[in-house]
């Protein structure tokens, strides 16, 4: 059966003028480096990786917020265009987007009800009466009661407005939502409620996520697969065991290792990321992680690795692995 | 603070809407009260000015020439005395005053027109509509207004729908630059981009979402435009290059009443007095509403 | 720095362009000279004649390019009623503008910073809440009123100083006044809102912590912080210097730049309204430019270049 949303070397780079002394040089800023991904219907695809890795630009390119410099984006078969035609807008039935900050997305001066029947009047299905009515039903079901919904934005918690975006982001009943950071900006407890609501609406709705986070706890709760980025690539794609329980790219490994309650808990990191996250600007061939991985080699260098299937059901872009050339999960010699 | 909720659902029950307002005028300084009374009192005059005026404005009496106001020792058939041919002041101080609000009133709303306009284009399309609006605004700001009116006006003649089509381009720049601004930033990382996500169109986006957010700031930003819009007609209608007879306009009665300074100085005081009253009522209104709307604008 | 300055020196020019074709455009779309300065019933041939002399007949294109070709080589045109140069009667007066401007200005600074300054520091209280009131007194005060009034009191009531014309010193005090209270009151409120913005900054209180004398930071730190953008003002009170003498010096009868514009628009000498807008605009666009160099030279931040966009992400 034909993946949801299928994603075929996507790339988005931008031509960036740096000053340099008087004068600009021009540069390539490699946001999304050519990756390439499935996502079946019902299901969650995390996204994880460090700030500038790519996440939210990839996310906007699947939506066609932004034309992609190179690949294309399938949604249910057919390209995605990023032209904002008719068409476009049609679209956005099927595809909806969840932010990271939802204040920002509201509207100040209009009641959250209003704002959640906002889309049914956009695309003009049913009157007045049948909007108010969906829109009360589902902000029920999402945890809203009543005494809200002539609320402002601003009158709301944290919580209780992203419940708002994600009602205004279903009433469609879209197949794709893409979700940006959704429960950064919340408090533990409250982004545990969140994502409890979310995969209760998968359940009941079989709408398919693209879940984007650099938290790598909230990721391997909702997640059916999760792939790792690193500068507009994707280094490795697993389900959330495989990933969390023997991560096999040296930067997954840095990823999950960092974090003390994934993974092994008696044993300790076997090695610590160095170095600031990387430039996106100044990419060079080869492997994009070869500034701080600490069994790079001068294959590394040279050539760029593909994301090839290792084992069952995995990716993982790295010479290395899969080859027994080197043990990557034996301790290496710190790099200073 | 009462959220505006509130105050929509109290407003809704007749007789409450009274217990709504009256907590937002006793907190409101004596001073801005006054002003807003005096502003009331000049529209009313500039509204029921033919029901008021005693004479009309260009009724001649010659026997009456130059005539003192009643306090100084004149007649009370002319309160406010006589100018050189007989008419009397009052009625043309009424007239006037319903002209120069009318000229400011139109420009003003022009202006913010054209400028909101302008600005929604600037941010909406970005790339070269962008640079000419700014290029347009830089050059607006740079010239002083009086001198490209002037030029313009002596050139292109005095008839008022011109005058007032010229006094519109006065202050445009400022409406065009606070749409722009906020549009963009509503557009890049705001509700406006959360909206076009959800499929709206443009149109949509801008009337429905957009200008309702923007209005407190442009509000505040014409209301202190618009005594400028005053004065600006008054200087031009005194040097003889505004509103031209048989209309009278408060800066036109200073500039004729000008040569009698010396003999008989009411006839440019009164409307003197009604400028600057006016003007000032309307600036310091303009400068507490921008204090109660938007602090963060100062 | 540099590519700053020649970035706003070439918006200069285009403004410059700009304001020069937009005189070429009004006023030769306006209806015929020929028939305004010789009277509507004058014989065809001297209509003609007329306009030869004065290059009105070429195709409009043609007296575009030859308006500009004129402007380079020097030669602003000829003043339609008296014949000189329209330049030379022009920069004839500006003395005497200047006569007025400068000591306006300074006054303005003076007054207008000490008085927004003053009020800054004594906020919220009587004495700040009657500056304000007076300062927008001052600015909402058309400058003719002012003048008028002024005339009225000083000269005629109490017979002190002269009303009008420019014979001696004392017949510059009125119009000096008028000509700066106006924008004293505008740069009295700029400043102290300027002051009030600095004076919130954390690195304000940080400093009066320190243990320095409140004199000491007002000085050294809350006033230079605010001079920064009070700049950006000073660029616009030289035009609104400008838009005033025109004003007052009719008020006043003073025979300076502002008033020959408004009898040359009055009598529609082409020449001469083209010189002087040159002339306006290329002083703003000179005003601006000199505060956009003290503005880049003031403030460190534009100083070394920086943007926020390091070497490193």
């Amino acid at each position: 059966m034909k993946p949801l949303l299928e994603v075929h070397n996507l790339t988005q780079h931008y031509s960036v003028a740096v000053p340099e002394g008087w004068r600009q040089r021009k540069a390539t800023l490699r946001a999304v480096d050519g990756i390439s991904f499935n996502l079946a219907a019902g299901q969650t695809l995390g996204l994880v990786g460090e700030s500038g890795c790519g996440k939210s630009t990839t996310a906007r390119l699947v939506l066609g917020l932004m034309p992609p410099t190179q690949g294309q984006v399938l949604f249910e078969g057919h390209p995605v265009s990023a032209q904002r035609d008719a068409a476009w807008r049609g679209l956005r039935r099927r595809m909806q987007m969840v932010y990271q900050n939802p204040l920002g997305a509201l509207d100040r001066r209009l009641p959250v009800i209003t704002q959640v029947m906002e889309p049914l009047r956009i695309h003009a299905m049913g009157d007045q009466n049948e909007h108010l009515d969906q829109a009360q039903t589902l902000m029920a079901s999402l945890g809203l009661p009543p005494s809200l919904w002539q609320r402002y934005p601003h009158e709301l918690s944290g919580g209780q407005r992203q419940r708002v975006v994600l009602s205004r982001a279903l009433i469609l009943k879209p197949s794709l939502l893409v979700c940006d950071e959704p429960v950064s900006a919340l408090d533990v407890s409250i982004q545990a409620q969140v994502i409890n609501l979310l995969q209760d609406v998968q359940e009941r709705m079989g709408v398919a996520y693209l879940f984007i986070s650099h938290d790598l706890k909230v990721v391997r709760q909702v997640s059916d697969q999760v792939a790792v980025m690193y500068l507009g690539q994707i280094v490795e794609q697993a389900a959330p065991h495989q990933l969390y329980g023997e991560p096999l790219h040296p930067y997954s490994q840095a990823l999950v290792w960092s974090v003390p309650s994934l993974g092994q808990r008696d044993k300790k990191p076997l090695w610590l990321l160095q170095g600031e996250p990387p430039n996106p600007l100044m990419v060079q061939s080869g492997c994009v992680f070869q500034q701080r991985c600490p069994h790079v080699q001068a294959l590394c260098r040279e050539q760029a690795p593909q994301l090839r299937p290792v084992g069952s059901q995995r990716l993982v872009a790295c010479h290395l692995v899969g080859n027994d050339v080197v043990d990557t999960t034996a301790p290496a010699e710190m790099s200073a | 603070m009462t959220a505006p909720s509130q105050i929509q659902d109290s407003a809704k029950v007749s007789g409450s809407f009274r217990s709504a307002v009256w907590p937002l005028v006793r907190s409101t300084p004596l001073l801005i009260r006054l002003c807003a009374v005096w502003i009331a009192v000049v529209l009313g005059i500039a509204l029921l000015a033919d029901l008021l005026a005693p004479y009309s404005y260009s009724q001649l009496d010659l026997l009456a020439r130059l005539t003192p106001p009643v306090f100084w020792g004149g007649t009370p058939a002319h309160w406010l005395g006589t100018d050189e041919l007989g008419r009397d002041v009052l009625s043309r101080l009424i007239f006037s005053v319903r002209i120069s609000l009318l000229v400011g009133f139109i420009s003003t709303l022009l202006s913010a027109t054209v400028g909101v306009m302008m600005g929604f284009a600037a941010a909406h399309f970005r790339g070269w509509v962008e640079q000419v609006v700014l290029t347009l605004v830089d050059f607006q700001a740079s010239m002083p207004f009086m001198i490209t009116a002037l030029a313009v006006l002596a050139f292109f003649g005095n008839t008022l729908p011109l005058f007032i089509a010229l006094l519109g381009f006065y202050g445009w720049e400022r409406s065009a630059r606070i749409a722009r601004g906020l549009t963009i930033a509503a557009n890049e990382h705001g509700y406006a981009a959360a909206v076009y996500d959800l499929g709206a169109s443009p149109w949509r986006v801008y009337f429905r979402h957009i200008l309702p957010n923007i209005a407190s700031t442009l509000i505040v930003s014409v209301t202190l435009t618009f005594p400028e819009v005053i004065l600006l007609e008054s200087g031009l209608s005194f040097l003889g290059l505004g509103v031209q007879p048989p209309m009278t306009s408060l800066g036109n009665m200073v500039g004729y009443g000008r040569e009698y300074l010396q003999t008989a100085p009411w006839i440019l005081l009164a409307p003197s007095v009604l400028i600057v009253a006016t003007t000032f009522s309307v600036s310091m209104l303009g400068d507490w509403l921008r204090d109660r709307l938007d602090p963060t604008l100062n | 720095m540099t590519r700053f300055f020649v970035i706003r020196f070439l918006r200069g020019l285009l403004t410059l362009f700009l304001v020069l074709s937009f005189a070429f455009v009004i006023l030769r779309s306006t209806g015929d000279p020929a028939m305004l300065i010789m009277s509507a019933d004058a014989p065809p041939e001297a209509l003609e004649a007329f306009r030869k002399g004065w290059g009105l007949d070429a195709p409009l294109w043609q007296q575009y390019l030859g308006y500009f070709k004129n402007l380079l080589q020097g030669n602003f045109g000829y003043s339609m009623r008296d014949k000189s140069p329209a330049m030379d009667l022009v920069l004839a007066r500006i003395p005497a503008t200047l006569t007025l401007a400068l000591p306006a200005l300074v006054i303005k600074l003076v007054i207008g910073i000490s008085a927004g300054v003053f009020a800054a520091l004594h906020r919220n209280t009587w004495i700040d809440r009657l500056l304000i009131s007076m300062s927008i007194a001052g600015y909402t005060m058309p400058s003719f009123v002012l003048g008028l009034v002024l005339v009225l009191v000083f000269a005629v009531g109490l017979g002190w100083l002269p009303s009008g014309g420019d014979a001696t010193w004392q017949h510059a005090i009125l119009p000096i006044i008028t000509l700066s209270l106006g924008g004293a009151a505008v740069l009295a409120r700029f400043t102290r809102s300027a002051m009030l913005e600095v004076m919130g900054q954390p690195y304000i209180r940080t400093a009066s912590a320190k243990g320095l004398v409140w004199r000491r930071v007002v000085l050294d730190h809350a006033m230079p912080n605010a001079a920064i953008p009070t700049l950006t003002v000073i660029g616009f009170m030289v035009g609104s210097l400008i838009a005033g003498a025109v004003v007052v010096e009719s008020v006043f009868s003073w025979p300076g730049v502002g008033r020959l514009l408004v009898t040359s628009v009055a009598n529609r000498d082409l020449a001469v309204v083209q010189s002087l807008l040159l002339l306006v605009a290329t002083t703003m666009v000179c005003a601006n430019l000199l505060v956009d160099a003290l503005y880049g030279w003031m403030d460190p931040r534009v100083r070394s270049g920086q943007t926020g966009q390091g070497k490193t992400a």
